[in-house]
């Protein structure tokens, strides 16, 4: 069954690895050996060629295999880049989650070999419409969990903040901007395309862990200092943002509301295509600013847009994208999604209104946080004067990683000036697989926009642009030209005279309304130490803030502890005595002689 | 095509006299004289021909960000005009993200000089704008739920929109554009830096963008189908919001920061409110 889909998410993958690949060279130049560099390079190539196996296979079994080479060369590759501890941590809860996962889907697949008797999509797909309501329930739950848990959906993103920010940062844009969405593929294929909706409750179901991810995702991205644990949160928020499309499209495919299914489906096949860009984007200039300050904590950089004037730009432009910024990708996307919920509320009817109603009022916090977190991505990495040594001796870096960053940015560009075409693109892929004869909708592209009365002028994101550009250009050329002078002075420090990085706002310090704000979630707490000399004068002043984990401390911890003791447990029965162990094998025969002769 | 140019042209005409207006009626309402309606032109004209100080930390993000900020409010007021209207859900939305572009820039040119006045901005800024946009999406929802007519639902919408309004334009009990304390001011602190007619591009715009939000609200509040009147009700219904503001500036003290969640929390409430009145067709 290789379609419309699979060609879409080979074209995600390959978008984003190539300016990967390309990066990847000078990347790891000066950080290992020339073998290890090798063995780095076949491994991505090999990763790269398991996510395009993953999304054209035909065949359950062969799904299975790819998808298990995609995990395990993964995990290789997130603990090439330390040679310490935390990478190897990281890569432990990356591959027991994964394999969690797995053992779900393979669970599913169990089920819909035990109805179709073949491991094949197609002959699956022909008889999906006999598997009894009760048994689809299950099957799509098992689905939904167990791509989830790959997709890093809240509360099965344990692994994801760890091992993301672990790997290289080319393997991290791969994972994040594309491995992830294999998952998404999943998903569409097996539970849309396959399966087939029936219910509205799936969708619902989506949806609500979706909304749960992307606050989560972003309140988290917001508090985090490690600049790449905050891109790694924040793909969380836009797996949620790209969940919230396909779910509600679930839900009006089971309304049968196919325009609007139709219509939701393109949004979040929009902005899985834009976030993969963005992303990728992200994490290689990231890598940038790692590679040239050799710290990935913000509070230790500022200034860079002086010392890496290029990387900052494209890393401005990724930032833009992400905050939903006309008019490039991300806006469109997140534009259509929202329009889709407005559009949704118009036809259903009773709570679903409000459901949809709140479904997008949150998808909107969403935006506003994103935005703000990206302000302090941004303006706190790259702003100001520098915080540290190390941002002081930043350097721009090599011209083939600058090339790939400026590959991304441009697609960022085009993907939100030329959106109409694009979705008129995806249109026909959404429409097969959401199994839509879409040739009699019309879906108004050349304005992006929808309405219920006709002959209304639309907004169309060209114009937008053309009249930002035009406005922005114009008013800076009379700006210039017009008024009195300028003059360059040191920035007003209340007569102190002695304003320095010590005196500029912190991350921390940025992120401090929305811990207050959220602190029900993220459970602050401070330590604050004083010494003195006298009543009078501090000598020393000590201040500590963190949040607590609440997953970590409250979900999987104390599963870990529980999984650990029932294991103790269990080794009651593993004394080490040989002929204990043949007592076991001839009970287990003598057991297996009477299972097989009593069927 | 020229009737929306001429409605530009209007907006950004009248919209200091806005300002002008608010002020005098909150000086008229202590007893005090107040300066003269016009004082925000005289403001703005000091200001275009005043030399500018740039700080020499800034990068050129500082410098582009006067006109990014007046070039977003200048796109959203085309697309409120005439030209393209709010007639649809999508040209509202835009709207929410147009405004959140020039934000986006003003933030980081606030970051951008190092000062911690600059960063405290930001950051509140930031915080207080995140919580508005889920009650402005919430508002524009049940809207268009409803259609456009006056009804239950449009009044609860324009009730929250202009709690919304006194947030965004930093006023009491939000923000006070009045004064320079370091510890309260929000929007001030961000245009520590700004001077000259950098400082003035920015004025210019807040009045401006002030004006689009009066003019939303007063477009909620007067339905489409009154259209021979549509104009005369808009003006009615914007000098109705400037009194409003006023006396609400006069009457209350400013919150505390943290207090702020608590007034937008009310405006979604009111936002719930008035999906659920749609919902019911109220």
């Amino acid at each position: 069954m290789f379609d419309l889909l699979s060609l879409f998410f080979l074209f995600v993958i390959f978008i984003v690895s190539l300016p990967a690949l390309i990066y990847s060279f000078s990347y790891l130049k000066g950080e290992y050996s020339a073998k290890q560099i090798f063995l780095a390079q076949v491994l991505l190539c090999v990763f790269i060629l398991s996510m395009a196996l993953v999304v054209t296979v035909t065949n359950l079994i062969a799904f299975l295999v790819s998808w298990e080479i995609m995990s395990l060369v993964s995990y290789l590759l997130v603990v090439s880049d330390g040679r310490n501890e935390k990478s190897v941590k990281a890569g432990m809860i990356y591959i027991v989650m994964t394999h969690i996962g797995t053992a779900f889907i393979i669970a599913a697949f169990l089920i819909m070999y035990k109805y179709a008797n073949s491991f094949d999509f197609i002959v699956i797909k022909s008889i999906s419409s006999t598997i009894p309501a009760n048994t689809k329930n299950i099957i799509f739950l098992l689905l939904f969990f167990g791509f989830a848990t790959k997709a890093g959906v809240v509360p099965m993103h344990i692994w994801l903040p760890y091992a993301h920010p672990q790997a290289p940062s080319h393997v991290s844009s791969i994972m994040s901007g594309v491995m992830i969405k294999t998952a998404i593929y999943g998903m569409i294929r097996f539970i849309m395309a396959i399966l087939g909706v029936t219910s509205p409750s799936w969708g619902i179901l989506i949806m609500i862990f979706a909304v749960i991810s992307c606050l989560t995702g972003v309140i988290y991205a917001l508090m985090v200092k490690d600049i790449k644990q905050v891109l790694a949160y924040s793909s969380i928020e836009n797996i949620g943002i790209i969940l919230l499309g396909l779910g509600l499209s679930m839900v009006f495919i089971s309304f049968k509301f196919y325009y609007l299914a139709v219509f939701s489906l393109i949004a979040s096949f929009y902005h899985l295509l834009n976030h993969a860009i963005f992303k990728g984007l992200l994490f290689l200039c990231a890598g940038g600013v790692y590679k040239a300050t050799e710290t990935r904590n913000i509070e230790k950089m500022g200034g860079l847009i002086k010392k890496m004037p290029q990387t900052a730009l494209f890393c401005l432009i990724g930032a833009m994208a992400i905050s939903a910024l006309p008019p490039l990708n991300g806006f469109v996307s997140e534009w259509m999604t929202l329009q889709a919920f407005f559009l949704g509320a118009f036809n259903a009817s009773g709570t679903m209104k409000l459901f949809l109603g709140i479904c997008a009022s949150m998808l909107a916090l969403t935006g506003g946080l994103a935005a703000a977190c990206f302000v302090r991505l941004f303006g706190i990495t790259f702003l100001a004067k520098p915080r540290s040594n190390h941002a002081n001796n930043a350097k721009e870096v090599s011209f083939s990683m600058r090339f790939a960053m400026f590959f991304l940015a441009c697609l960022t560009i085009v993907f939100g000036i030329f959106a109409a075409k694009i979705t008129g693109i995806i249109s026909k892929i959404a429409a097969e697989t959401a199994g839509v004869d879409a040739t009699s909708m019309k879906f108004p592209f050349d304005s992006l926009s929808l309405t219920r009365g006709a002959g209304i002028w639309q907004i169309s994101v060209p114009l937008l642009a053309f009249m930002l550009a035009v406005f922005t250009i114009a008013g800076f050329v009379i700006y210039r030209m017009f008024g009195a002078g300028q003059r360059i002075y040191k920035t007003w420090d209340c007569g102190y005279y002695k304003l320095g990085q010590r005196n500029e706002y912190t991350a921390t310090a940025f992120s401090k309304p929305f811990r207050i704000a959220f602190n029900f979630f993220l459970l602050p707490y401070r330590r604050m130490n004083k010494i003195r000399e006298s009543f009078y004068h501090v000598k020393t002043f000590a201040y500590e803030t963190h949040t607590v984990p609440v997953f970590k401390r409250y979900i999987y911890s104390p599963f870990v502890i529980w999984v650990f003791k029932s294991a103790k447990f269990m080794r009651r029965i593993q004394p080490g005595s040989i002929h204990l162990y043949l007592g076991y094998i001839f009970v287990t025969l003598l057991a297996l002689i009477i299972f097989v002769h009593k069927i | 095509m020229l009737l929306a140019f001429a409605q530009t042209i209007l907006f950004i005409a009248i919209a200091p006299l806005l300002s002008g207006l608010i002020s005098k009626i909150k000086n008229n309402v202590r007893m005090r004289k107040g300066a003269s309606v016009f004082q925000p032109y005289y403001n703005l004209i000091k200001l275009f021909s005043k030399e500018e100080v740039i700080s020499d930390t800034a990068s050129w993000i500082f410098k582009i960000t006067p006109v990014v900020v007046f070039a977003s409010v200048l796109a959203a007021t085309i697309l409120i005009s005439d030209f393209l209207s709010l007639n649809s859900a999508g040209n509202f939305l835009a709207l929410i993200f147009i405004f959140a572009l020039g934000r986006f820039f003003m933030t980081l040119a606030a970051l951008d000089t190092g000062s911690s006045f600059g960063g405290m901005g930001s950051s509140r800024e930031m915080f207080i704008s995140s919580l508005v946009e889920p009650v402005l999406c919430l508002t524009v929802f049940a809207y268009f739920l409803n259609g456009h007519a006056l009804s239950f639902c449009s009044v609860i919408s324009a009730i929250a929109l202009f709690l919304v309004t006194l947030a965004e334009t930093s006023r009491i009990p939000v923000d006070n554009q009045e004064t320079h304390l370091e510890l309260t001011m929000i929007h001030e602190a961000m245009l520590l830096e700004y001077s000259g007619k950098s400082l003035g591009l920015i004025e210019l715009s807040s009045h401006l963008k002030q004006m689009i939000l009066f003019y939303v609200i007063a477009w909620i509040v007067v339905p489409v189908n009154f259209s021979e009147f549509l104009f005369l009700g808009h003006i009615a219904v914007i000098i109705a919001i400037v009194i409003a503001v006023a006396l609400v500036e006069v009457a209350l003290a400013k919150m505390r920061l943290f207090r702020v969640t608590d007034f937008l929390g009310f405006a979604f409430v009111l936002g719930m409110l008035s999906v659920v009145c749609g919902m019911l067709g109220a």
